[in-house]
């Protein structure tokens, strides 16, 4: 216990925040309108960015740390906490958002990496880290190297729900596996996972990962959220799903509020079928979309990282 | 006797926890008819501007008449929900604790800190995330826990509060002593 007055990098002040958002829906929003939209509807806390997943992906080119400018604006209006996303690996654009004070940093796959082989050292941060994990054995070395929390990765900016889906089956069955197994099966599965023996055995004790599990990538309407979170997630990103028409156009923004309520109800209500039908009966469609079927992988945003 | 954990967002899951540790029985509370069924609340943290968006009117109501009647403990966001005057910015409360109190007073996550304060006079760790602070305490609020020179739980009968989180500390006797105000109605 420390008596500091100061800064502290407590993993458990960490975890911490993100208990705090459980049972929530974290927003992507590109402007201070749209974050005061995101909070009106019951956001959770907000994603700063420059561009929405979708338009990243419709606009090509090399996908940076967003402009502190903008995070500032977001900030200056938004009451619940700020996240924002630095490239993978790239401890200089965590480092600047640290110091503008965000609330979280996602160091996140949507960006451009900024490194092939090494992701940024969390512990060496004051400010919580979340990341990407498309299986158990990801999770866990981003959990290594201090991940406060892990969001499934799913395939962002497309608002097709079929990875989310794919990557949280995929991490609670391989938690489930562990939790059967005997003491000294645990080695093998370690290796097997490319993770740390020590975390591997904290899962197969509890069940579940050290920190929160969140879902993310393609989760578009009330029903996707409901869906993701039966499956074992704890909270939602919602990204280019709420403020997207298309790939290039926002929404109107009465629609978009509109949804954004719909989603945080169904997020807090996502095992009772007659809240979901009242939500989602209100709401007038959903982004296109892009299904990831037709999608080779090159354009998968949800390889990068490793 | 059953301990109701209101579960429209937050850590309702970490409070669930340590009441079942100490022998409650606990239902997680979603629906307004729901508290009937309960002899007291647990207010989680979380953030207080979504608590307020989900209850919505017929929540708030409902909420707002059992805070009055039943014993309930809000911690951080609950804190915030159970007072009558709210700044930064200005928000809506229950009204059940005469007390003004200030969101996110110490700054953003960065400043988050786990620290030691006073619980009845004893020694505890207190762990304050983007926490609020209580500016002013009304007549018969009762402060039950510091934190330097700060009220950082306060009661006024059946209703307590507090600006960390008890939840996330190992230690149960905050939790241990709102259990005997609901068995007691009083220590």
């Amino acid at each position: 216990m420390s008596k500091n007055n100061g800064h502290s990098t407590s993993p458990r002040l960490k975890t911490g925040l993100a208990e705090m958002l459980k049972g929530g829906v974290i927003m992507d929003v590109t402007t201070a309108q749209q974050a005061e939209i995101a909070q009106k509807a019951g956001a959770v806390a907000v994603m700063a960015l420059e561009r929405v997943p979708a338009q990243i992906r419709a606009e090509g080119g090399v996908a940076r740390m967003a402009s502190p400018k903008i995070i500032r604006e977001i900030m200056a209006t938004a009451d619940i906490p700020v996240m924002a996303k630095c490239r993978i690996g790239h401890f200089a654009e965590a480092q600047i958002l640290q110091e503008l004070g965000v609330d979280y940093i996602d160091e996140s796959e949507v960006l451009t990496p900024a490194d092939e082989a090494h992701h940024v050292d969390k512990h060496a941060f004051t400010v919580p880290f979340v990341c990407g994990a498309r299986n158990l054995g990801e999770a866990l070395r981003r959990i290594a190297e201090g991940a406060a929390m892990i969001r499934t990765k799913g395939e962002a900016g497309t608002g097709d729900v079929v990875h989310a889906v794919k990557h949280i089956r995929q991490i609670v069955q391989e938690m489930k596996i562990l939790t059967v197994l005997g003491e000294e099966e645990l080695y093998a599965k370690a290796k097997e996972h490319q993770a740390p023996y020590e975390l591997v055995r904290i899962v197969a004790r509890d069940g579940k990962l050290p920190v929160p599990n969140f879902s993310a990538g393609g989760i578009a309407t009330p029903a996707d959220a409901s869906l993701v979170m039966q499956l074992g997630a704890e909270a939602v990103f919602v990204g280019s799903g709420i403020f997207m028409k298309n790939s290039t156009e926002f929404a109107d923004p009465v629609e978009a509020e509109k949804r954004a309520r719909a989603i945080v109800k169904a997020a807090t209500h996502f095992n009772d079928p007659k809240v979901l039908l009242e939500v989602s009966e209100d709401l007038v469609g959903a982004m296109k979309g892009l299904a990831i079927s037709g999608l080779d992988e090159a354009h998968m945003l949800q390889t990068r990282g490793w | 006797m059953k301990i109701g954990v209101l579960a429209l967002q937050g850590d309702f899951d970490a409070h669930r926890k340590r009441l079942e540790e100490l022998g409650a029985e606990v239902v997680l509370v979603k629906k307004p008819e729901q508290l009937d069924d309960i002899a007291g609340l647990v207010i989680p943290g979380g953030e207080s501007s979504t608590f307020l968006n989900l209850l919505g009117k017929e929540g708030f109501a409902k909420l707002k008449g059992f805070v009055r009647m039943k014993p309930t403990f809000g911690t951080c966001a609950g804190a915030i929900l159970l007072a009558n005057e709210v700044e930064n910015p200005k928000q809506v409360g229950l009204g059940a604790l005469d007390i003004t109190i200030r969101r996110n007073a110490y700054g953003r996550q960065v400043d988050s800190s786990i620290r030691e304060g006073q619980f009845l006079h004893d020694p505890i760790e207190m762990v304050f995330i983007r926490a609020p602070k209580i500016e002013r305490l009304g007549k018969d609020v009762e402060v039950v826990a510091t934190e330097g020179r700060d009220p950082v739980m306060v009661r006024k009968g059946n209703t307590l509060a507090a600006t960390f989180h008890p939840e996330l500390s190992d230690d149960s006797r905050i939790h241990q002593y709102f259990l005997d105000l609901v068995t007691n109605g009083k220590h």
